[in-house]
């Protein structure tokens, strides 16, 4: 090879790109495969498609979509993601009170599963507590040592009847959840960069301040994408509602009607429809949301290079 | 009268002598606006300000220089309290920095109250440290609005001034990844006197920025030291140091070794480390001026 005299100046590029065999490869096998896919789809009658359509258009099965999934995951999720700021802001606290408390939700919520801990909620709590007194602490024990007829109650709520509700399944699935939501939004305070709390702190902003304002906005773009993962697992996890027991809840309404008509398959694929159709809306949704909070972060910069080495202008 | 005798009581209304300094800084029309003795500070054992005295009067611009490592940038931040000093004390403004002094028993100051102090503090750093979720103008607009609670239409007003003030009065919506080094760091000035600070502190305000950025920013701070700003800044630039600053500090290992006018501490420095630094600065001056030189005509 010999480099070219500069006679010769070349011009604009027009390269071959590089061949991939291997996709094309790749697309003829997955072709073939979804082929038999369809076909055994078409020709297994067992799979009942026309019969799972009818499943999922069931009023108690609709219900069940409604108010067990979609609303116990709002629920949940709300709950979690509250629950799980305010740990991870007690995790980073000064005071080491406040931080020996998360660290102990922490511990128990994530140690337990959520199936037992559903369970427990549903027939425990009410066998342990049978009437759940709002008052002054202790106020019985007052009363009774200072005499006096009232016992510093103000309302009673009757736990067996609260227990089953979708209300407890939806505070118990929260409860756990804000354990894990505790430590990812931990990891997204912790990604923001210490200078940003500085700043805020030279201009005179408090420590709540600087968290609301200027940390946690920049820790959501760390926060938001687990979040998502965890309202579709979320979305899933509504199913072991029927642990509580609570019936209008979707995969266990599709069964009984499965059981009940001897469809078991189609009322699989019934349930099988409606998780993928709610993961699938939450997945845009998640698109949308990353894209609000990852503004002002590379978004069209016509210039990155700030960051020369610290101390470079001659030590 | 006999007011030879009868004058010591009134004279001296204060108690001890440590308070007769404060109680004189507050009263008196010249007093320092900071005002540092022996502040100590060490990391881990490792001793980082070994007794830095410094006073700076109202509308002085104070340089501190020295090799890094020298505890400069470690003495700025106690000023304002992002790091706590172990020994020593601050005065800004008369009032003790970081503790209240009951009779000789320092108290921690609260958070709150400490945030009252940094509000009349404005700082700027080396990386800019601007908040990257907010655009320019939501930069400047934030504290004001947020701490001194001033309505939105007066601090956007305002912030917008501040904006043309630093020459950015064209980019008010521009976030801060779609502005270069020089407009970031213009806008983080911005930023600390929206709020109106009796002192602005500079922390190597210009050893981010790429060459060609750094006379932009120098402009501004000339300007805001021209309208009488009182300033402490860290920097490397001597050119800067020797123009703007009334006082100019260097610092080695913890301790001021040389302080003066700067035209005798750069021009003509008496201690021995003060002229091997300025020396070093020197000749990578003369490298860079060099480099710059070859880059302007190109090889043949």
């Amino acid at each position: 090879m010999t480099t070219p005299t500069t006679d010769d100046r070349p011009g604009l590029i027009e390269a071959r790109p590089v061949r991939h065999p291997g996709r094309w490869v790749a697309l003829a096998v997955i072709i073939v495969l979804v082929a038999m896919l369809i076909s055994s789809f078409i020709t297994n009658e067992r799979w009942g498609f026309s019969k799972a359509l009818e499943i999922m258009n069931q009023k108690p099965v609709l219900e069940g979509l409604w108010k067990g999934t979609i609303v116990g995951t709002i629920g949940s999720m709300a709950i979690g993601i509250v629950g799980g700021v305010i740990i991870a802001i007690l995790r980073l606290s000064h005071n080491p009170v406040l931080r020996g408390v998360s660290f102990v939700y922490t511990w128990f919520f994530r140690g337990i599963p959520r199936l037992v801990l559903l369970a427990m909620i549903g027939s425990g709590v009410g066998f342990l507590y049978a009437n759940l007194d709002f008052g002054i602490p202790f106020g019985k024990q007052l009363a009774s040592l200072m005499g006096l007829s009232s016992d510093f109650t103000f309302f009673t709520l009757d736990v067996n009847q609260f227990s089953s509700s979708l209300l407890a399944g939806i505070i118990g699935l929260g409860l756990s959840e804000a354990a894990y939501m505790a430590e990812i939004a931990r990891a997204g305070i912790l990604s923001v960069d210490k200078g940003q709390n500085e700043a805020a702190a030279a201009l005179g902003m408090n420590r709540g301040q600087s968290m609301r304002r200027i940390v946690l906005p920049q820790a959501m773009r760390v926060i938001v994408p687990p979040t998502g993962n965890e309202t579709i697992a979320m979305v899933k996890d509504t199913s072991l509602l029927s642990a509580i027991p609570i019936i209008t809840e979707l995969f266990y309404q599709t069964r009984a009607i499965g059981t009940r008509t001897l469809q078991i398959m189609p009322s699989f694929v019934a349930v099988t429809a409606w998780y993928l159709l709610v993961g699938s809306v939450l997945m845009v949704g998640q698109y949308f949301l990353e894209r609000r909070f990852g503004r002002g972060f590379g978004t069209g910069a016509p210039n990155k290079r700030f960051a020369r080495p610290a101390g470079a202008g001659g030590a | 009268m006999s007011d030879t005798t009868t004058s010591e009581p009134t004279s001296e209304p204060t108690s001890g002598p440590a308070t007769g300094t404060d109680a004189r800084s507050r009263t008196g029309e010249d007093q320092p606006l900071v005002r540092a003795l022996n502040v100590l500070k060490s990391f881990h054992g490792n001793e980082v300000l070994k007794g830095i005295d410094l006073d700076v009067h109202r509308g002085e611009v104070v340089c501190l220089l020295g090799p890094s490592g020298s505890g400069k940038t470690t003495f700025l931040r106690c000023i304002n309290q992002l790091e706590e000093i172990d020994g020593g004390r601050i005065w800004v403004d008369g009032d003790l920095v970081g503790f209240r002094d009951d009779g000789g028993q320092l108290h921690h100051l609260t958070d709150k109250q400490v945030a009252t102090q940094r509000r009349e503090i404005g700082m700027v750093f080396q990386r800019f440290n601007l908040f990257p979720h907010m655009t320019a103008l939501q930069n400047v607009m934030e504290a004001p609005v947020q701490v001194r609670r001033v309505g939105k239409k007066q601090a956007r007003a305002r912030a917008l001034e501040l904006l043309e003030q630093v020459g950015l009065g064209d980019k008010p919506n521009a976030y801060p990844a779609q502005l270069s080094g020089g407009q970031q760091q213009r806008v983080a000035i911005a930023r600390a006197l929206a709020m109106d600070p009796k002192l602005m502190l500079f922390d190597e305000p210009t050893s981010a920025l790429d060459p060609e950025l750094v006379g932009e920013v120098l402009r501004v701070m000339r300007e805001l030291a021209d309208q009488g700003m009182t300033m402490i800044v860290v920097t490397h630039e001597m050119g800067f140091a020797r123009d703007v600053a009334d006082h100019v500090v260097f610092m080695d290992g913890g301790v001021v070794v040389e302080q003066g006018k700067p035209k005798d501490v750069i021009s003509n420095p008496q201690h021995e480390r003060t002229q091997s630094f300025l020396k070093r600065m020197r000749a990578e001056d003369d490298e860079a001026a060099a480099d710059a030189e070859s880059l302007e005509t190109p090889d043949a």
